[in-house]
């Protein structure tokens, strides 16, 4: 150890936050993995109801659906405005950047009512579609799977923007070179050089927008008007409507397992990305 | 040097995406202004009624200056919390120190609905010993609010540090300076702007805090989100769409406030 004299003090230092987080959050996490076996009564029967309950199996699946038509929607809108956030010229960067950091920025509650506004029976659209006469009555586009998936898509993107752009920015643009040289056209260029070049960004981001998507709850609420309900509002539900905290602490663990293994997944495709990368 | 630009494909791809991203809060701005009851567009006439109302109902103001009170108290307790941290991390650099930046970053990986859980246990638990410090109080949702914020704060503070030369530090300790001159003549006047950045992030993710805020109260702690879920869930008030358009104006503020502190712009090219 190179800096022996600050060791004490560097210790004191680290250790306010880490016994704060052990106190509120580690062992309060182990007294909810308590409540899993415990209420209502001992035993593995809320386990047991994860995998037989239809309607908790039903919320899984939908929640599985949900949630990996949102990550292919939102890397792959991602792609796009990170190609050009990182390739384009000063002032298209500029706009991207704004794009994608306002909206990143704002509650978001706020972002899901946006989506009210646009979509509700008297609003944005519906309204500008009668307007216009393309529509007699007004569509039924809130209160749906399609606007829970727009609003998740929506608060998404930036998430994987980051990843996105650390791989396309390693892209050795002499690759690019090679490729134009030998008479590659853009969109070949484009499908069998640059794509497959960025391809770990693309599956870092998709993980981690898997992840994230998972334990989703405001959105999906409050666009999806309780209709199809995912994990996270069934949580909510068991706890404060129907009290049933001993299933609502286990799909908690279920979901906590669930994401330390797509985390480990991820820790190790970055390690792999590391050192295989060859650069 | 690029060799191409985007392609007009690229670049009509990343404008629609753009577009998709901006529309839904511009879509609040004249719903801002109808004059209805309803969530409508304004026809013919706009009208200032939902403003008023943010002013004269004084349940928007007293969750206005409540989630400005606790975003304060998170701020100034998540921003001390992880730069003491993140100090003793480069300090140290101890070997298992990606373990414990792990620990510390745990609230913002682990799902929002499980973390609300794990805080409704906790302050259920603590609301048996005293009403002010548990359940629905003042002192509870801040505790909550600082274990949601503080990692982001750490990342932030974490990525300030990474960029301060080393050297500056050694050559304040050849010079035989203490731990604590070091940390507050050398170190933190380097890191301000990052310490500052995270002093921010954390205010504005606690005043906009929904997720764990829903578990842990019921009627006394109504932050503004609070009452804007309220709103939201049962009959759309219009007056949403007018605290919206104020919060969506602060918040463009504050960034343009940071851009304009900021020395130099983070992403320059080559």
């Amino acid at each position: 150890m190179r800096n022996r004299s600050a060791f004490w003090p560097a210790l004191a230092l680290m250790a306010p936050l880490v016994l704060f987080l052990a106190f509120a959050y580690a062992v309060p996490f182990l007294g909810v993995a308590l409540w899993s076996v415990t209420l209502p009564e001992p035993g593995l029967g809320q386990y047991e109801r994860l995998v037989g309950d239809p309607l908790v199996q039903s919320a899984f699946l939908r929640t599985f659906r949900i949630c990996l038509i949102v990550t292919v929607i939102a890397v792959a809108c991602a792609y796009a405005v990170t190609y050009v956030w990182v390739r384009g010229t000063r002032m298209q960067r500029r706009l991207i950047e704004i794009c994608i950091f306002v909206p990143f920025w704002i509650s978001l509650l706020t972002r899901a009512f946006g989506w009210l506004a646009l979509l509700s029976t008297r609003g944005i659209v519906n309204t500008s579609l009668q307007a216009l006469g393309l529509t007699d009555g007004p569509l039924a586009l809130v209160r749906n799977e399609p606007s829970v998936i727009a609003g998740m898509v929506h608060v998404l993107i930036p998430f994987a923007v980051l990843p996105l752009a650390s791989a396309m920015r390693t892209v050795d643009e002499r690759m690019l070179l090679a490729a134009r040289g030998m008479g590659a056209s853009r969109l070949r260029i484009f499908w069998s050089v640059f794509l497959p070049l960025t391809l770990p960004g693309v599956i870092g981001a998709t993980l981690i927008v898997f992840v994230f998507s998972l334990g989703f709850f405001v959105t999906p609420a409050i666009l999806g008007g309780g209709r199809s309900i995912m994990v996270a509002e069934l949580v909510y539900l068991r706890m404060f409507q129907s009290p049933d905290w001993g299933l609502g602490a286990a799909i908690s663990v279920a979901l906590v397992i669930l994401v330390a293994g797509l985390m480990g997944l991820l820790a190790r495709f970055a390690r792999l990305g590391l050192t295989g990368g060859g650069r | 040097m690029r060799i191409r630009r985007p392609g007009p494909v690229a670049l009509v791809l990343a404008l629609l995406v753009g577009a998709f991203l901006l529309l839904p809060l511009l879509a609040v701005v004249p719903i801002s202004f109808t004059p209805g009851r309803m969530l409508t567009l304004p026809k013919g006439s706009l009208s200032l009624t939902h403003y008023r109302t943010l002013f004269e109902n004084p349940d928007w103001l007293a969750s206005i200056l409540l989630s400005a009170r606790i975003g304060l108290f998170t701020s100034v307790l998540s921003t001390v919390l992880a730069t003491s941290f993140a100090l003793g991390i480069w300090m140290l650099q101890p070997r298992f120190s990606s373990w414990l930046v792990g620990f510390v970053l745990l609230p913002m990986i682990v799902p929002p609905v499980v973390s609300a859980m794990t805080l409704y246990f906790l302050l259920t638990g603590m609301s048996r010993m005293s009403h002010a410090i548990g359940f629905d109080s003042v002192i509870g949702v801040t505790l909550a609010h600082v274990v949601m914020t503080v990692p982001f704060a750490v990342v932030m503070v974490l990525v300030a540090l990474a960029q301060l030369d080393r050297r500056i530090d050694l050559a304040a300790r050849g010079m035989g300076a203490s731990v604590v001159q070091r940390i507050f003549h050398v170190i933190l006047p380097n890191i301000a702007f990052g310490v500052a950045t995270a002093a921010l992030l954390v205010f504005v993710l606690s005043w906009e805090e929904i997720g764990v805020t829903l578990f842990i109260t019921s009627i006394d702690a109504i932050t503004l989100p609070r009452l804007m879920w309220m709103g939201l869930r049962d009959n759309v008030d219009p007056a949403i769409a007018a605290i919206s358009v104020v919060l969506i104006v602060v918040t463009l503020l504050i960034l343009l406030a940071r851009m304009a502190f900021q020395r130099r712009p983070e992403f320059e090219e080559e």
